[in-house]
Parts: structure tokens; C-alpha cells; sequence
């Protein structure tokens, strides 16, 4: 079972302190990286603690298995250390409240988990969900309530995660594919990590696409297109599945343009860092994300997240680039769109 | 037909007036909380001079006039509460001219708040009005009447402060011009460097005259909107923010709002700020200015700008907001009402509080929305609550509350907007006495058969 523990030793012997050396939003070299990371552990105070905007990058960075954002979120939690203010936490904490307003579809062994995310009701259809819809699940009762890793609140995860479960377990059902980072690298880790037990095996939803696209063989068509993506700052809690982005690029037959910000080196859509930080550090990340799109020739911008297509997809629109939905992008290379 | 229905058809042509039952039954009342009185008569005139020789006629009958825009006030302003003639305006719905250089309008009394908005953006796109948040039917004269508040309240004041001329009827039935057009053909300014004479109108709720044209001021339409909203769970800081965002008189708009639901809302107030430009660069400068200076409030953590997503925007953007409507219904039955009296902005974590304690003591839904006027020189707060019509116990309830929230109003030194009659009366009461013996003065004179809407001003 996955473990979220830091392990101090371990960071001391790092060679690298690729945790906060490669923080895109922290300048940071390698003795004082593992020694702010040590101090933390330890339970001390670190300029670490202000300054991480949780775009959840360290937990990639470090390949040695130890979990820094983990532990810096906790010790935030530990210390009082809001990421936000406090009226910005307390409204997120009240969205994902439960509130009996969910929507079950048809119950299936294999079903949809949409989290709360009411763009999924729109854009999940079509011949790449034959085989799953309308067997769906939206709604706060479903909710991952991984997003509070921003507000430093793990505790609100631990007390909800549970219930979110027993809901799950009394659809009976076996496969839930997940459309959100944040859901599958809920239900694949961070549950089973806090002992939670997970009555389903999830899947992502890329995976799901690349499998369907196979499937439907010859149906697909190359669209001969040149893309960037927007990878957003959940899929760093499952690094594992990343590889399916260029996996299905290359099977609908496009160009994933070498850019600067993309794969581990990938930009926030900027939009949790506006409330966290303020608007001057969300418009920079935003404006150097953007423009790396357009020097390196993207015609169309790639979304996996709902919110980073709420970002930053009619910004990128104002640049000639299209903003696109990963599902649509799949769609246009089966005839769909 | 009646000697008076006859005179009155005689007047306006059988088709326009009316004292059949279901028009009364529907003149009588108003969408608020008060009780209906049926008038005697209905009659809906289309010029001046109609309505000139309405008067006239009730002047000689000793008959109460009672003028209504769209009767929306919700504090039963239109309630003929002594019988008499109901002059309903809403034929008078002509934009008569616009003089675009000096920006500003000139309409008929019973000219609608969406009719103007819709010629303006066909016809002069540069420019705008400030628009307030009541349905689109609402009238510009009644409007200004009541010193009602707009989208351009916070730069400029109320849209009374807007006006640049009127035509009234008086009382005795003369038709009388103030301001600059009373001596120019234009109508730049409703007063200054003249006596100013709309006061004596302005305000009164028809009790001294019925307005027949408003000159208003019209202001530069910029290209683009956008809103952001600035939220803090302290109600106490809601006044610092305020001044500081008053202070860099980049916004088009600031109103403030605070309601337990939906949950999103629970527990926070919510600076909603409106911002304008004509290129993107000056609304982003603006913005900058605008988040700059709450910059010290996000640091401390105690407010932070929430995100709007594209999605919210067009709602938040609507002019009027038509999302009062759907407040209006959480309670299902569509009951809604509210007393906003005008205060200082420094009142705000006070009455926030003595709303939910209201709410709690009544067992009511709510909200509180404070829309601040000038550059934070004071503000309209308004303490709303939500009933089903079908419910008389819980109207009573909203009854009981709205009656604490004017007895607080005043003790903490506001002032009543639009008051309903009885807080005319506690205002008053509680008013200078030597102001109080001007205003009888101007009444008694202006209208010594107290016919104009009888009940209202009157004092003892």
C-alpha cells in the first residue's frame, strides 16, 4: 500500500533536492532545499511554508518516493498556515458539502465518476462512451475532495473521503472511470494511503480513451494538427499515467509541440495561484504558459481539466490557438465533431 | 359611467380609464407587503396636458391623485390609500430626444428603464444610464422620484443626483419646467446656477406635483465589462474596503452582499466590483488598481478575490441582475421585500449582524446587499427577506422584522429609502422640527386641497 510518509533520512542523502530546486515558484538550490525540507519535517518554521502555491509539482520532482507536498501540507494544517484567505477556504470547503443534489445514472459494474464537475454532463457522449454511458456519477456525494490539498486541509479529505466511499459501495460498483486527475489519484492513492478502502478499482479516464480509440480502429483519422497541452496541477498525483497523453496524440494522428512548459516542466493554469498569490504571479505564469504556445506553433490548446479550460481557454482563444477538451480532440479524430 | 368616469373619458378616451373591479383590485396593490386600498378610478393619460386637466378635475372634485410608474417600489408608494384616481403613466414611454455631445436624455414621465437602455444601445452605443437592479419596467421619473440607485451609483450618486431637468404638473394644474430648461432650450442642468427646485419634487413620492418629462444625465459606455469578487468573513473590514476601493475610483460599480445560501455564499461578504474599459489594457490597469489596493487584506488572509468563472460572468454582468428574482423564490410562493434605508458605510458590520439576527429571531431566509452610493459617502443597505405568498404566518413574520429593521434603521442614524408610510411618519416624528414645519409649509402651499397622493408626507 501506497505510504504518504516523509522520510527524513532519506532527504538528507539526496543528491539533488529536486522537491523545491525545480519549484517553478521558489528559488531554491540544492543545500538549502534539503535543509528547508529537514526543518520541516522536524517540525520548524520555513519560509517553505508561506511561499508553496500547492501546485502539487514537489510529490513528481522527487523520485526518491519521499512525499514533500504531503508533508508540507500537513505541517501547514499542523501550524494553522493558511495557503489562502480564510473566506476563500471556507467557500471551497462549503462547495464540496454534500447536499442530496447528486445524479446517479443507469447502475453499472463500469460506471462514469464526473466528481462534481457539471462540464462532464456535456461533454461525456458520444461513440467513445457507448460502452460505459449513461451509466454516470456527479454530484458532491462523489466528490474526491482532493482540491482541499490547496487549502492546506487534509482533515476535511479524511472526514469526507469515507463517506464518499460508502456512497461508491452502495452503487455496487466494480470500475469507476475517473474523469478528473483528482479523483483517480484520490481513489488509486491518497485513499488507500489514509487506510481508506476503495470498493472499486478506478481508471483514468486518458487511459479509457486511449483503449476506446483502439477499439474503434479504423473509425480514427489523423487530424494532422499541432497541439499543446495543458497539463494541470492534479495529474502530478498520478505521474504514471502522463505517458497517455503522447499515446493517444500519436494514435488520432497529432503533434505534440516541444514547448518549454509541458510534462514535468508544466505551468498552473494560474487560477488557484490568483487566490492564493494574488493576480500578479497567476497573470505572469498565465502569460509565459501562453506565449510558449504560440512560439512554438500550437494551433489548438489541449484541456484535461475543466478548470484549467475555465482559465485559460478564452485566453488562449484570444491568441488564434483553439481551446479544446481532451474528449472533444478524440472526438474530432473518430467523425464525432 | 360615473360623472367623474365620464369627465376622465372625456379627458383621456373611454379606452384609458377604468373603474371596473378587476383593474381596481389590481390598482390597489402593490408586489410588497402592505395592505391593497382600491382606488376609485384608473386612468391612463398620454400627454401632459391630459394629465394637466386630470388634475385639474380632481383638484375641483377634491379627489386624491395618486401617479404610478410600474408600481414596483414594493413599499406601497401607489397604494391609493385614500381612494381617488390612479394616473398610470406607463403610455408616456417616449425618449424625446438625446443630446449626445453633452450627454444627456430627455424622456416622458412614464418612459420604462428598459425601453431607454435599448434605444441608447441602438441608437448612441458610446452612451449608457445608470441602470438599477429592478425589473425592466421600472420608470425613469418614478426612478428618480424615489432617489433610486443604478449601476453608475458609485461614481456619481443617486440617480436622482442624475437629473437634469423636469416637467411637472402641480397640484393646481399648471405645468411647470425646473431647471435649465425653464429658461434655455437645453437641458443641461436640473438646478445649478438657478435655484435649485427639484427638491420639491424629488423625493416627495408625488405629493407635489407628477412628473411628466426627466432630463437625465447620460455617461460614456465603454466597450467592455468584467466583475471580480472580493471576499472576507470579517464583516468589520467590509468599511476599510470599501474606502480603499473607493479610493482608486477605477470601479464602475461596488455592491456588497452576504446570504447563508446557496452554501457558496455561507458565512462570507462578498465585495462585488464592476469594472469598465475600452481596450483591454485599461480594464487591466484598472484591475491592477483594484487588486493593489486590497493587496494588505489578502496578505493578512482576511479577504481574497474568489474565483469568477466565465461561466458566472453574464449573470453578474446582466443589467438589471435578474438574479433577485430567483431570490425572491427560495421560499417558493415568490414573496420578496426589503427595507434599504441609506446610512453610512461604516454601519455595515452592524446591520449585517442585525439582520441574521433577525433572520434567526423570525425564522426567515435572507439576504443583505449594500450598494455603496458616491465614493463610499454613505450606502443603501438593504435588509431582504424571502416568504411565500401562500404562507401568512411567515409574511407576518417578514412583517414583524422589516417593522424592528426601521426602528433600527434610525437608531443608528439611517435614513428611510423610499419609506413606506408609517416610516414617513417615524421620520417625521423624529425629523428637526423646523425642517419638518418647511416641509409642511411646501406641501400645504403646493397642495392645499391635499389631493397628490394623500398619506404620504403629510405632516400633522
Amino acid at each position: 500500500m501506497l505510504s504518504l510518509k516523509f522520510d527524513e533520512k532519506l532527504c538528507k542523502t539526496c543528491p539533488t533536492g529536486d522537491c523545491l530546486v525545480k519549484c517553478q515558484y521558489m528559488d531554491v538550490g540544492v543545500d538549502q532545499a534539503k535543509e528547508e525540507m529537514v526543518k520541516i519535517a522536524q517540525g520548524e518554521d520555513s519560509f517553505v511554508l508561506q511561499d508553496c502555491v500547492t501546485c502539487y509539482g514537489c510529490e513528481e520532482y522527487c523520485k526518491r518516493g519521499n512525499h514533500p507536498f504531503y508533508l508540507i501540507t500537513e505541517r501547514r494544517e499542523e501550524k494553522g498556515i493558511l495557503t489562502s484567505p480564510r473566506a476563500i477556504t471556507n467557500q471551497w470547503i462549503n462547495i464540496g458539502k454534500p447536499l442530496g443534489r447528486y445524479k446517479v445514472g443507469e447502475t453499472k459494474e463500469k460506471m462514469v465518476s464526473f466528481g462534481f464537475m457539471p462540464e462532464f454532463l456535456r461533454w461525456v457522449k458520444g461513440r467513445l462512451f457507448e460502452d460505459v454511458m449513461p451509466s454516470f456519477i456527479f454530484g458532491q456525494e462523489f466528490f474526491c475532495n482532493v482540491v482541499y490539498l490547496h487549502f492546506a486541509n487534509t482533515s476535511i479529505i479524511k472526514e469526507r473521503l469515507p463517506m464518499v466511499m460508502d456512497n461508491f459501495g452502495k452503487l455496487d460498483v466494480r470500475e469507476v472511470v475517473c474523469m478528473h486527475d483528482e479523483c483517480y489519484g484520490s481513489f488509486a492513492s491518497l485513499a488507500p494511503a489514509y487506510g481508506i478502502d476503495v470498493p472499486f478499482k478506478p481508471i483514468h479516464y486518458f487511459e479509457y480513451l486511449y483503449n476506446r480509440l483502439k477499439d474503434l480502429g479504423d473509425g480514427t483519422r489523423p487530424l494532422n494538427i499541432k497541439v499543446a497541452y495543458q497539463r494541470p496541477c492534479s495529474a502530478r498525483l498520478s505521474p504514471d499515467k502522463h505517458h497517455f497523453v503522447e499515446d493517444i496524440m500519436r494514435l488520432v494522428g497529432v503533434d505534440l509541440v516541444e514547448r518549454e512548459y509541458q510534462g514535468e516542466n508544466a505551468l498552473c493554469c494560474g487560477e488557484i495561484l490568483r487566490m492564493v498569490c494574488g493576480y500578479q504571479l497567476a497573470n505572469d505564469v498565465q502569460k509565459r504558459n501562453i506565449d510558449d504556445m504560440v512560439e512554438h506553433g500550437a494551433e489548438y490548446c489541449v484541456f484535461n481539466c475543466p478548470a484549467c479550460y475555465a482559465a485559460l481557454a478564452h485566453k488562449v482563444a484570444k491568441t488564434g490557438i483553439k481551446p479544446i477538451h481532451m474528449i472533444d480532440l478524440c472526438r474530432m479524430a473518430i467523425g464525432e465533431q | 359611467m360615473s360623472d367623474i368616469t365620464l369627465s376622465l373619458a372625456e379627458i383621456v378616451g373611454e379606452d384609458y380609464v377604468s373603474n371596473r373591479a378587476e383593474e381596481l383590485y389590481f390598482y390597489a396593490r402593490d408586489p410588497g407587503l402592505l395592505p391593497p386600498h382600491e382606488p376609485d378610478y384608473v386612468v391612463v393619460p398620454q400627454t401632459a396636458e391630459e394629465i394637466q386637466k386630470i388634475v385639474r378635475l380632481a383638484n375641483r372634485e377634491k379627489i386624491p391623485v395618486v401617479p404610478m410608474g410600474a408600481g414596483l417600489a414594493l413599499t406601497g408608494l401607489i397604494i391609493p390609500l385614500k381612494g381617488g384616481i390612479v394616473v398610470d403613466m406607463k403610455r408616456m414611454n417616449k425618449v424625446l430626444g438625446v443630446h449626445e455631445k453633452a450627454r444627456h436624455v430627455i424622456v416622458e414621465g412614464g418612459t420604462s428603464q428598459g425601453l431607454l437602455k435599448s434605444y441608447l444601445e441602438k441608437n448612441y452605443p458610446r452612451l449608457r444610464h445608470s441602470i438599477p437592479d429592478s425589473p425592466s419596467t421600472a420608470t425613469i421619473a418614478a426612478n428618480v422620484m424615489i432617489h433610486g440607485q443604478g449601476r453608475l451609483t458609485q461614481q456619481y450618486g443617486f440617480n436622482s443626483d442624475m437629473v437634469t431637468g423636469l416637467e411637472v404638473v402641480l397640484p393646481s394644474g399648471e405645468i411647470c419646467k425646473i431647471g435649465s430648461c425653464s429658461l434655455s432650450p437645453d437641458w443641461f442642468s436640473r438646478g445649478a446656477p438657478l435655484p435649485d427646485l427639484s427638491g420639491l419634487f424629488l423625493g416627495w413620492f408625488g405629493a407635489t406635483g407628477i412628473i411628466t418629462k426627466v432630463g437625465l444625465r447620460l455617461y460614456p459606455r465603454k466597450k467592455m465589462r468584467d466583475v471580480d469578487i472580493f471576499v472576507t468573513d470579517r464583516e468589520d473590514l467590509v468599511p476599510d474596503i470599501i474606502y480603499e476601493l473607493t479610493h482608486t475610483e477605477m470601479t464602475e460599480d461596488i455592491v456588497v452582499f452576504s446570504q447563508p445560501l446557496p452554501l457558496i455564499f455561507k458565512g462570507n461578504h462578498h465585495v462585488t466590483i464592476f469594472m469598465t474599459g475600452d481596450t483591454e489594457e485599461e480594464l487591466e490597469f484598472k484591475r491592477k488598481m483594484v487588486w493593489d489596493a486590497l493587496d494588505g487584506f489578502m496578505k493578512s488572509k482576511d479577504g481574497g478575490f474568489m474565483w469568477v468563472q466565465p461561466a458566472m460572468k453574464p449573470t453578474l454582468l446582466d443589467m438589471p441582475q435578474r438574479s433577485v428574482t430567483r431570490f425572491a423564490d427560495v421560499k417558493k410562493g415568490g414573496g420578496f421585500e426589503y427595507s434599504g434605508p441609506i446610512l453610512l458605510v461604516e454601519r455595515y458590520p452592524e446591520c449585517t449582524r442585525k439582520l441574521e439576527e433577525l433572520s434567526s429571531k423570525y425564522n426567515l431566509g435572507y439576504s443583505g446587499m449594500a450598494r455603496i452610493i458616491g465614493r463610499g459617502h454613505c450606502m443603501m443597505y438593504g435588509f431582504a427577506f424571502t416568504f411565500n405568498r401562500a404562507d401568512p404566518d411567515m409574511m407576518d413574520r417578514v412583517r414583524k422584522a422589516l417593522h424592528e429593521v426601521s426602528d433600527y434603521a434610525l437608531d443608528i442614524g439611517g435614513v428611510f429609502w423610499k419609506a413606506t408610510v408609517e416610516e414617513q411618519k417615524m421620520a417625521l416624528e423624529r425629523m428637526d422640527p423646523h425642517t419638518r414645519n418647511l416641509m409642511k409649509m411646501i406641501k400645504q402651499n403646493m397642495d392645499p386641497n391635499g389631493i397628490m397622493n394623500p398619506g404620504n408626507w403629510e405632516v400633522a
